[in-house]
This record gives C-alpha cells, structure tokens and sequence, in this order.
C-alpha cells in the first residue's frame, strides 16, 4: 500500500516537472525541472522494481551502507569543491580564464557560488551527515531510525546539490550570499532536512544508552538550527511558479540583518557546532582516550549556543544598520572567544598522555592541526569583529584568508581525518592502504594552507591600508586598480596553496580508493556484510 | 505600545535574565554533587558498541517476537 502511495507522488512528481520544464520561463528553471523530472522517475522505477518486497531491517545491525555512500559523496564533493576553488584563484590573477567562448556560464561570479556551495554544503554537508548517522548509532548503540528514510535523506540532499550547482552556472541565484540556491531548490531542501531531524532525533529517542554523548547535542543543534535559519532567510515569494525568480519578503537593512543573522549562523551551527560534533566523537576515538573535561564540553555547548547566534551584525559594520545592533554583534563576538577555545582546550587535552602517537600516526596529527587551526580562527573572528580592526579588514581579502583558514584548516582537516577514521571500518578493511600518502596529504594540505592564508593575511592588510592612504592634502593615494595590480603575486601564491590542498585531496582519494580495492578484508566473527 | 519598542525592551531585559539564568543553571547541574561517574561514563560510552547495536533489553525482546509473547499470554 506505502508504495503504491510512493509511486503514486513520484509519478505525478515527474509528470509535474516535466510539464514545469515545458513552461518553464528560464534556462535554469528549465534544466532544473529536467533534472527532477529524471531524478523522480528513476526513484519511481526503482521503488516499482523492489515493491511489496519486505524490507529487511536487522536491529541487530547498524546501517551503515547510507554511511559509505556519504564517504564516496563526501570525497568527490571535496575534489570538485577544491578544483572549481583553484581555478577561480587563478581567474583571479589571470582574468583570461573567464575563458570566452564559455561566457557567461564559466565566469567568476557564477563560479563562485559554485566553489562555496561545493565545499561547504557538498563536502561539509555529506561530511557531517554521514558522520552523525555513524556517530548518532555508535553512541546510541542503536540502528538508525525510520527505514531507508536515510536514503532518502542521503540522494535528496545531493539532489538539492545538483539542483543548486546547476542553477548557479546557469544564472539561477537569489544573490544572498551562502543561500543562493532559488526558492524551489529551497522548498526541496527544507523537506530533505526535515526528514534529516527525524531520523537523527528517532534515533536519539530509541538509542540504548542512557547518555545523550555530547558530539549529539552538537548535531542536534547543528540541525536544528539550520532548519530555522533556512526558512527564515528564504522567506522569498515566486515571480511565477515557472520560473526560477524570487523576491525576498525582507528589504533593505532588515533582509541585509536576516540574511547575515543566517550568514554568520551558518557559520556557527553548520561549519561550527556541526563540525564540534564531528571532532567529539573522531579525536578521542583515534586518540583512544575519553574526553578530556566532560563539564566543560557541556557548559561550552550551551555557552556557544547561546553566544553564537547573536554574532551577525558583525559582519555589516559601518553600514545602514543601528548602531546599537552591529555593537551588540561585536560585543558576542568577542564573549564567543571563550567557548570558541572550550573544544580547544578540551581537545588538545585528550591528547595529553598520547602525544606519542603524533609521531606515528598521522590520522592524529591531522586532528591536532585541525583543533590548531580552530583555536587561530576562532581567535581571529572575534578580533577582526572589533569595529576598529573591521574598519581596516571589512571588503578585503583578509576576509577570505580567515574564512580558508578555518574552513580548510579546521574542517577540511577533521574531515579529513574522520574519512581515514572511516573507510577502513566501513568497508571491513584491516588498515588503510598507504600510511605515507596520509603523510604527504598532510604536509601539502599544511603547507597549501599556510600560503593561502598567510597571502591573504599581506594582500588584506596591504589592500586596507592603500584604500585608506590619503595625502597631505586629504586626497586618497589609490584608485582601486592600484591594489588590484598590487595584489597579484600573492593572488599566485594563493592559487598554488590551493593546487597543494587539491594534490592532497587527490592523494587521499586514491588512498582510500586502495584502501577499499586492495587491503586485505578484516576478520571478523560474523562473516556476513550488514544487511541493509 | 509599538510591536519593535515591545521587543526590543522585552529582549534585553526579562529575556536577558530568563536566558542568563538558565546559563548559570547548566553550570550550577554540571558541578552537581555525583555527576561525575555519569559523566565518566558517557565520556566512555564512545569506547561501546562499536560494531553492533546493544542488545535490546529481555522485556523488549519479549514484545517483539510473537512465539515470546504467545507464551507469556497464555501462561
């Protein structure tokens, strides 16, 4: 009966969309309702070949097949994330690779929303459901909740991603930073990430354990709060139900405070406080010790709930809002230093008494570098947030330096080391294939980061203070094309940072490609594979 | 009184105190005397149940295989 009803919404879904596609007013809307359109009906046929089958759910087992998927999406979203990032760093230095012919669907500014999408939402997302879905078990001691509602979760949410990269190449954008994606891709997002809660809250709520683990409490914020920043930053009305275009219900300096109380909240909750999840779980597993002050993760989590979510205005200093707002913005920036540095402590103290393993065991050194570089953008944050600092560093490429430094040292690196965590357990593997290419990802990850960030740090600093040089007489000294000329050898140095942080991500596929083809299965007690 | 007035004098002052308050209540329930073998615990509860599931509790097995539950019913 629950798949003739499945059939049935899926049906109408493709036949709806292909009709969409048919009216549809523009090029984006019309390959995105194609796109749905295939994407309904190849669920439609794959429900009808596998109905009235009983679905097999063995509680005894955890489900883990959604989990290795979201590793092979996690990685391929990775590569591409970090090669679209390269090559617009060099359409940075080199404008001649807004190659001609492919104008305008190739160009920077389509481009962009590109690389942040697919390295935040693509790379960091699968990343962070795929690791609660292992974590939420692990710490429950139960399978997940809901059936195969975490399939579900899993190919509507990559399908909210083709959905959105599509878009964007073709000119779909609600220009808000970060949330670009268009109302319909919005809509289908927020289905996704409902279905997300309950199977995480489901699991939650049937685990064995007596104990919510606190990396739980980081995901349970993570995706709660998401959800409400989501809808309310995409309260958007449609110019018609065939196209792609929206209007934003919020205007002016109201839609400006929603839209970076949803910003700088992404920040917090889904590349923060989701990826805290993360680490609780990852860095005392490989470090096999427990966390180091269980009291202090509690109170930090609900310090840096409560903190977090009112740093926004920090980010729109100097502009039509109140005053009293971006100082209220900054002042929480600054009081979020300290619950920032909580994990810190927390997590560089786990270490102590295993600080031997740093030197066999890279896995490890990546999580510390991770946690270091956590502490130094979390630092950096709350100083640039201070209204003197952010008149010097707002608009410059400080700016970026800083959101790399956290996003390619802290999460890119926990990531990285929860996937070397993974793979081997997932895929019932005695060890990962090459422990030296872990190596090597590491160092050139490093070292790309270090010259990405510091380059930024020169050509921020250098670009703030020739914007505001001003002669004898009250003159300013530059026109803007002088710091753009100015910035270009550290916009190269930039560029190849990232060729090095994509080398190493290209190591670690193949890593852990091997790991899956070549390694010897482990011995096990019970021989079988997990059924699904 | 205006909606925005209403809020904004709302938000920083009885809000302010609700929220703080609830702060100081988090750390003053961490710092409970004897919670920290519960804490001990769930800091090593990630050391548990790494390949499979617990076991469900005899109560819960019972209710969910039939033969169990016939024989209990008709006992």
């Amino acid at each position: 009966m629950w798949d003739y009803l499945k059939l049935t919404v899926l049906g109408v879904t493709a036949v709806l969309a292909a009709i969409a596609a048919n009216y549809a007013h523009d090029l984006a809307y019309m390959v995105n309702a194609l796109v749905a359109m295939l994407a309904a009906a190849a669920a439609f046929v794959w429900v009808l070949r596998s109905a009235d089958e009983r679905l097999q759910t063995n509680e005894g087992e955890y489900m883990d097949g959604v989990i290795r998927a979201g590793v092979i999406a996690t990685v391929f979203w990775g590569v591409v994330g970090f090669l679209v990032g390269v090559w617009i760093a060099f359409q940075l230095a080199f404008p001649a690779l807004n190659l001609e012919f492919a104008q305008p669907f190739l160009n920077f500014g389509r481009l962009r929303p590109l690389h942040t999408s697919a390295v935040i939402f693509a790379f960091g997302g699968n990343a962070l459901i795929m690791t609660s879905f292992y974590v939420v078990q692990r710490t429950s001691a139960a399978r997940l909740w809901g059936g195969n509602l975490a399939w579900f979760v899993f190919w509507g949410y990559n399908l909210f991603i083709v959905l959105a990269a599509t878009g964007y190449v073709l000119g779909a954008t609600q220009s808000k930073e970060y949330a670009e994606p268009e109302w319909y891709v919005d809509l289908w997002l927020t289905v996704v990430w409902l279905a997300y809660l309950a199977v995480f809250l489901g699991t939650i709520i049937k685990r064995r354990e007596p104990h919510i683990y606190v990396a739980n409490w980081f995901y349970l914020s993570f995706i709660l709060t998401v959800a409400m920043l989501h809808v309310f930053n995409n309260l958007s009305i449609p110019v018609s139900v065939f196209g792609s275009k929206s209007v934003q219900v919020f205007s002016g300096v109201q839609d400006a405070m929603v839209q970076w109380w949803y910003g700088h909240n992404a920040v917090g909750f889904f590349l923060t406080a989701g990826f805290l999840g993360m680490m609780y779980y990852f860095v005392p597993k490989q470090a096999e010790r427990p966390v180091y002050s269980y009291k202090l993760s509690i109170i930090h989590f609900w310090a840096l709930i409560f903190l977090y979510i009112w740093a926004g205005p920090h980010l729109l200093h100097y502009t039509a809002l109140p005053d009293w707002a971006a100082t209220l913005g900054m002042v929480f920036s600054i009081m979020l230093w300290m619950p920032s540095w909580g994990w810190m402590i927390n997590g560089l103290m786990t270490l102590s008494g295993a600080w031997d393993k740093l030197r066999t065991d890279p896995i490890i050194r990546m999580m510390v570098v991770s946690i270091g570089f956590y502490g130094m953008s979390t630092f950096e944050g709350p100083m640039m947030s201070i209204t003197a600092v952010n008149s010097l560093s707002h608009y410059t490429d400080w700016t970026i330096g800083h959101v790399h430094s956290g996003a390619l040292g802290w999460n890119g690196m926990i990531t990285f080391g929860a996937l070397y965590f993974l793979v081997p357990r997932l895929w019932n593997r005695e060890k990962l294939y090459s422990l030296a290419m872990v190596s090597w990802h590491f160092w050139l990850a490093t070292i790309g980061i270090v010259l990405y960030a510091s380059a930024m740090w020169v050509t921020g600093i250098m670009e703030g203070l020739m914007w505001r040089e001003v002669d004898a007489n009250g003159f300013l000294v530059n026109a803007f094309a002088d710091t753009v000329s100015a910035k270009f050898p550290m916009y190269v140095v930039r560029g190849l940072g990232g060729v090095m942080y994509l080398t190493g991500g290209l190591i670690m596929a193949y890593n852990l490609w091997m790991t899956v083809r070549a390694q010897p299965a482990r011995a096990t007690m019970h021989s079988a594979v997990p059924a699904e | 009184m205006e909606t925005y007035t209403f809020l904004r004098a709302f938000a920083d002052s009885w809000m302010l105190l609700a929220l703080t308050l609830f702060f100081v209540g988090v750390v003053l329930w961490v710092f409970r005397p004897g919670a920290r073998a519960l804490q001990q615990d769930a800091a090593a509860s990630i050391f548990r149940n790494d390949r499979k599931p617990a076991a469900p509790a005899l109560a819960e097995l019972a209710a969910s295989v039939p033969a169990v539950k016939e024989m209990r019913d008709v006992r």
